[in-house]
């Protein structure tokens, strides 16, 4: 057959428009504009990188916000004298902190059991009560506290001294204001550490970086995109999930913009480091996933994103504060909620800096391309 | 002028056992489009992906229009489009987009608009990579080798999939870009795309080169340009493949699974004297058939395997 026959392409080249130059810099734009845009279309990563922490954030906040002026529930067992216990708890001048409620035995037990009621009264013989109360429990102990003055002065026991209290609730103590810092380390090293080493993996996998190699691509454009596309999606992390704490918990942000971002900025390059060199080798994302995992999980639980980690044993504390999540969760709290100076953090960057650092040494070393 | 490729006792052992490459040696001039042929494991990817600088050689030597890896890699880059046997582009990215990044690493790149027109990928060009037919991909994995304006395009298996319109579309921008002056080096298992693209070929099995020059020329290299294929009611023992070589015009035979082939240079010689011989023996023909001997018959010929199994 000869060439005639075959179908006809558009075998005449078009007039071949003039050949455009590419600056020093377009290989990193469109290596930076293309990371971007496939983060937009992932709907997955949107939501991970997002949504992910919004919920988590809202849902912890709730669960463990302090209740409207820590008011004190209360069982009050169904008796003869059940309706006088609540009228005595309604004379009080603080009666808006008791929420009682006249139940059963059995429903009081229960609920006492749950965590729902802090304190059973249950009406003895004659006119006195007998309080069911949990010492280990503090609200309980409190409630004790509180609902005896109560039920003491409404019948009739006059208080010597004369006080007065002011109630103080200040954002910044509550449990809120300690996980949103730590919610966002945590989500600087799941996307760090995701956001660099499943993609290098998936595109070593793909044969996409051996492609890229083929081309005369700077190698270093191509990390420096990779690092660039992770500060850009840490600015809208750390925007959102400090407007929502701001927004809808009332957190109050004392430290300056300029310095929390750049405690992110840190954070994330240090996570890239370390997510880089997990990727370093491996062939299949499968395998990096698991080391991935391994990584993260320790800090997970020890450098204090849901609870603190004063509660481990005080001898492991400079090991725990060692790993770089305890250092960015650290530094970003303090600045968060008590606006410390960059300059009085500097081992905690340092930390970071020397994590991240040597990782990133390590990897370069390392980092196979094909 | 130095050659466009060239590549002196090239040899490549995986993890120190596998001998993928034993001793290649290769020249292609300027101009050539020259092919790789080979089954399966026989070692092409493996020397293109050398040749192209993107696997070390365990030993050897090469060149690309006289310069090595070693002095001068960033410069030689600009000259080569690569296309890889298995590449998967980001599905998340347009077709324009994909050849729009590609095309940013290299100095002074093609229009992106018209490499698109001209491998048909114009409708295309705003739809995801992950949308593409596997045609279709295949074309914008040549797109993104030929952004780039190269003066040799390297291409692995540039057809395995496609269907046969698709491939002789893609034949046929390999064939104006080797007008224009580019180089081809491509690799390849179907026969028929080395016979009509290639301008020279080497057949490769086991690491090594087997055979070499014009796809004419190896077929000369037979000694019959036709092949005359027949079967008898007869199991004709060993004795009868000496008498089908004395026939007359006969260059060589081969008998596979009752059925003889013959290499013949010419059949309006050989024919009536094969009936003749068959009927003096009593045995009578079952199927006779005659056709142009291709490089397939050069593979048999020189391996005694087929050189796909399908
Ligand atoms: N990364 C690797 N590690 C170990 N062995 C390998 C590797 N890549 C290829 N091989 C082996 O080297 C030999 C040649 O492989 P190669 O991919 O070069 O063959 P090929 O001619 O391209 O085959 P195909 O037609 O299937 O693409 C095969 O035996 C293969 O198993
Ligand atoms: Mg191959």
């Amino acid at each position: 057959m000869s060439v005639a026959q075959e179908t006809p392409v558009s075998a005449i080249k078009a007039p071949s428009l003039p050949p455009r130059r590419n600056g020093r810099w377009s290989g990193y734009a469109h290596l930076l504009m293309a990371r971007m845009l496939e983060l937009k279309r992932e709907p997955e990563v949107v939501f991970w990188v997002f949504v992910f922490p919004l919920l988590l954030a809202l849902g912890l906040g709730i669960a463990f916000r302090n209740k409207p002026g820590d008011a004190i529930s209360v069982a009050i067992v169904d008796g003869s004298n059940a309706a006088n216990a609540q009228s005595m708890l309604a004379l009080s001048p603080h009666h808006e902190q008791f929420r009682p409620q006249i139940v059963s035995a059995e429903e009081a037990r229960k609920g006492f059991r749950l965590g729902k009621y802090d304190l059973v009264i249950q009406p003895s013989a004659g006119q006195g009560f007998e309080y069911r109360y949990d010492p280990a429990r503090p609200e309980s102990v409190l409630a004790k506290t509180e609902v005896n003055d109560a039920l003491q002065a409404a019948a009739g026991r006059k208080d010597i001294l004369s006080t007065t209290s002011i109630a103080s609730s200040e954002p910044g103590s509550r449990y809120i204001d300690f996980l949103i810092p730590g919610l966002l380390g945590m989500n600087l090293m799941n996307s760090g550490m995701w956001g660099i080493g499943f993609a290098l993996v998936d595109m070593r996998q793909r044969k996409l970086l051996k492609r890229f190699v083929g081309t005369p691509m700077r190698r270093g454009d191509f990390l420096l995109a990779l690092a660039s596309s992770r500060l850009i999606l840490m600015i809208v992390e750390v925007g959102l999930l400090l407007a929502f704490g701001v927004l809808f918990f009332h957190m109050r942000v004392m430290g300056s913009v300029g310095t929390i971002a750049l405690i992110a900025g840190l954070g994330s390059l240090t996570f890239g480091g370390v997510g880089l060199l997990t990727a370093s080798r491996a062939q299949k994302i499968e395998s990096v996933s698991g080391l991935i995992n391994l990584v993260m999980m320790p800090m997970w639980i020890f450098s204090g994103v849901f609870f603190s980690y004063e509660r481990f044993p005080a001898i492991i504390h400079p090991l725990i504060k060692a790993l770089p999540l305890t250092a960015l969760n650290d530094a970003l709290r303090t600045s968060i909620l008590e606006g410390t100076p960059l300059l009085h953090q500097w081992s905690r960057l340092l930390i970071m800096l020397l994590w991240g650092g040597i990782s990133f040494l390590l990897a370069l070393k390392w980092f196979r391309w094909t | 002028m130095p050659a466009a490729i060239e590549c002196r006792d090239l040899r490549k052992t995986y993890d120190g056992k596998v001998e993928a490459v034993r001793g290649l040696n290769l020249q292609i001039q300027a101009g050539e489009c020259f092919g790789l042929l080979g089954p399966n494991g026989a070692g092409k990817t493996t020397t293109i992906e050398i040749l192209e600088g993107l696997l070390q050689p365990t030993s050897g030597h090469v060149s690309i229009f006289g310069h090595t890896w070693q002095e001068n890699e960033r410069e030689m880059r600009e000259w080569l489009g690569i296309s890889l046997q298995e590449t998967r582009l980001s599905d998340k990215l347009t077709v324009r987009e994909t050849i729009e990044l590609f095309a940013s690493f290299y100095r002074e790149p093609r229009s992106s608009d018209e490499v698109l027109g001209q491998l048909q990928l114009t409708e295309k060009a705003d739809s995801w990579v992950g949308k593409l037919s596997g045609g279709q991909r295949q074309r914008l994995a040549v797109a993104t080798a030929l952004v780039c304006n190269p003066k040799i395009l390297f291409l692995d298996e540039p057809t395995t999939g496609l269907d046969p319109q698709s491939r002789r579309q893609l034949w046929e921008i390999i064939r104006v870009f080797q007008r224009d002056g580019g180089t081809v080096l491509l690799t390849t298992h179907y026969m028929d795309e080395a016979e009509r693209l290639c301008d020279r070929l080497a057949i490769v099995d086991h690491g090594q080169i087997i055979a070499e020059g014009s796809p004419a020329d190896l077929i000369d290299r037979l000694g019959g340009h036709h092949v005359v294929e027949f079967a008898v009611n007869q199991d004709l023992n060993g004795a009868a493949t000496a008498l089908w070589r004395s026939l007359p015009s006969v260059e060589s035979v081969r008998e596979e699974n009752g059925l003889v082939e013959l290499n013949v240079r010419e059949p309006h010689l050989t024919i009536p004297a094969l009936l003749d011989s068959i009927a003096k023996q009593g045995s009578a023909l079952e199927h006779l058939s005659t056709r142009q001997a291709s490089l397939e018959d050069v593979f048999v010929r020189l391996t005694g395997r087929h050189l796909r199994d399908d």
